[in-house]
């Protein structure tokens, strides 16, 4: 039995481990080899829990031989990013205000990968708290894009894309608020999806900013991420804002979205005029424009849609994510856990001094801006108007999904930047989240997949975006793309 | 000129507990001025009559039975603790006490 990690989904591993034909250990034996092999020059990684992962796969195979069923991702290899609490395996969120930090639970999402057979390899790296996105504001260390290390991998789950890119995972996953799953899985050329807000559990994910967080899976092909998300999915009742629906049934959407000659027919598709605006790279819309006529070709309908406020999204986001931040981010004052500074003479110096040396500069900045536009006085101007801004995009979306089933945009204007481009701007790397923003504010949701590369090389990702709960058109849309077409068997090149 | 003046950050940054150096105090009044220029564009929206969107989805907070359950062991909850007296956390000092006026830590 041979395991090839660059060619085996996760899909085809739960297959060949429940059958018996390979054994999860061998699987996860396979996987950590290659992460200490590669992973060295990507940065993937925070953590490597080897013996953990050794353990939890003897189980599946325990679970197997006894006759049991270990579930739909027996045996998968999975890396988790470093914002899910993992009972008793460090969890910092890439930030050295939680160095140390064992949680004492587990997140529901991981809890749930792990009950359907996911083997868990280790944490990956971030930015910081989930807010950048290119990776380089990682308290640790900078994630490299594996198709060219002198480029960034996107973020803020720039490892989580990365790793499943290098096949140092077979899947993974991340969070989403305002693009970071979406833009590392364009500029790695994975599929990455931000589910229905409240889809997916929030418990046991360190929150950023609570109204648009949205934990989700990455994949190499579709119904990879399908079934990772089938495995998170669902109610939880340690979420109050997790919606009370019974989970869809995303990878028969996206099996369906490969069946027949036009598995598009009748299918509605949305084109938006807002996403396609001047300064796009010309390669990016010369690879989201074929692409929209290869889902022509696969029996979708293209219909001219508009979401008029989108210029408005950037703005009303980081009004809103920050002010939300700027609360979450108060819990960490030295006191419970993570770091305490020394030396302190007061319990305010010891808040000062310890969020001063914890926090690096992006969550300074954000607790800063959140701490201002909710300030007395201001909060009606920035905060207020922030929120009936979010409605008015919100109901952009409402109108053009009575027009179309799916819109269909770029997912980044840009492919990957170099490393230090856009650090010295702030507002510069803010934008690199124009086209993603958006679902986060309205909570719909959406899928980012390959749909080409640069001439230099570099993954060009492909945004569809459906209405609420509307995982399963938006599975099958991507589906038919990818059925259609090789870019998700290309592969990174690798050193020896 | 600038949206926002030094002084300002660095009352805002005692408010938000976080102690800045001079230069953090520098670079942080020249980024929040630019990016409170950029989000002004926003006032060019009409929102009169919009209801102020809280939740990304309708919402209703759900209730549950207001039962006993079991929460996390005393050591569990504490072991992250970077200081621990016993059955809490320990803070320095917040009130004078028999033994002096207090504030400081020992130690470290």
């Amino acid at each position: 039995m041979t395991i090839d990690a660059r060619g085996a989904t996760a899909v085809a591993i739960a297959d060949k481990v429940r059958a018996g034909t390979w054994l999860a250990r061998d699987v996860v034996e396979h996987y950590l080899d290659r992460i200490a092999r590669l992973d060295g020059a990507l940065g993937c990684y925070l953590l490597v829990d080897a013996d953990g992962a050794r353990r939890r796969a003897d189980a599946v195979d325990a679970v197997r031989k006894a006759g049991r069923d270990p579930g739909a991702l027996a045996g998968v290899p999975l890396g988790i990013k470093d914002i899910f609490c993992t009972r008793g395996v460090e969890t910092t969120c890439a930030s050295a205000i939680l160095r140390g930090f064992k949680p004492p639970y587990e997140s529901t999402a991981t809890a749930r990968l792990a009950a359907a057979g996911g083997v868990m390899l280790g944490k990956l790296n971030m930015d910081e708290f989930a807010m950048g996105s290119s990776n380089e504001n990682s308290s640790v260390k900078p994630v490299r894009n594996p198709w060219s290390v002198a480029h960034v991998p996107g973020g803020s789950s720039g490892g989580s894309a990365a790793s499943v890119a290098a096949s140092l995972c077979a899947g993974s996953i991340g969070t989403d608020t305002g693009g970071s799953i979406r833009q590392p899985a364009a500029l790695c050329g994975v599929v990455g999806v931000k589910p229905t807000y409240g889809l997916v559990s929030r418990y046991g994910v360190i929150a950023f900013a609570s109204s648009l967080d949205h934990p989700g899976p990455f994949g190499r092909t579709v119904e990879d991420a399908a079934a990772l998300l089938e495995a998170m999915a669902g109610p939880d009742p340690l979420d109050a804002t997790s919606i009370p629906q019974p989970v869809g049934a995303y990878r028969e959407a996206a099996r369906a979205g490969r069946t027949g000659a036009t598995p598009l027919a009748g299918v509605r598709l949305g084109v938006p005029d807002e996403y396609f605006q001047a300064g796009m790279d010309p390669e990016v819309e010369a690879a989201v424009r074929a692409a929209l006529d290869e889902l022509a070709r696969a029996g979708a309908k293209l219909v001219k849609v508009s979401l008029p406020n989108t210029k408005y999204a950037i703005a009303t986001y980081y009004l809103i994510c920050t002010a939300e931040a700027s609360s979450n981010l108060a819990r960490y004052d030295g006191v419970k856990y993570g770091h305490r500074a020394a030396g302190v003479s007061s319990l305010e110096d010891l808040y000062t001094k310890t969020r001063g040396e914890g926090f690096g500069a992006e969550p300074k900045r954000r607790i800063m801006l959140g701490a201002y536009v909710l300030r007395a006085g201001y909060y009606e101007a920035y905060y207020g108007k922030a929120l009936r801004a979010r409605r008015k995009l919100a109901d952009d979306f409402s109108a053009a999904f009575a027009a179309c089933d799916a819109i269909v945009t770029p997912t980044s204007p840009v492919p990957a930047f170099k490393f230090g481009e856009r650090m010295g701007d702030p507002l510069q790397m803010y934008l690199a989240d124009v086209l993603t923003v958006a679902p986060n504010l309205a909570g719909v949701p959406a899928v980012s997949q390959p749909c080409g590369f640069t001439k230099s090389g570099l993954p060009i990702g492909l945004q569809t975006i459906g209405p609420t709960l509307g995982e399963e058109i938006c599975f099958r849309v991507a589906s038919a793309y990818e059925a259609r077409t090789d870019w998700h068997t290309r592969r990174p090149p690798e050193a020896s | 000129m600038s949206r926002i003046t030094a002084d300002e950050v660095r009352e805002l940054a005692l408010l938000a507990r976080l102690r800045l150096s001079d230069d953090e105090v520098a670079r942080m009044t020249g980024d929040l001025g630019a990016i409170l220029e950029y989000v002004d564009a926003l006032s060019a929206l009409d929102t009169n009559d919009v209801e102020p969107m809280t939740h990304a989805v309708p919402f209703d907070c759900p209730e549950r039975p207001d039962e006993t359950r079991p929460s996390l062991p005393l050591d569990e909850a504490l072991a992250n603790a970077p200081r621990r007296d016993g059955d809490f956390f320990q803070v320095p000092r917040i009130v004078p006490g028999p033994g002096g006026a207090g504030g400081a830590e020992d130690g470290s």
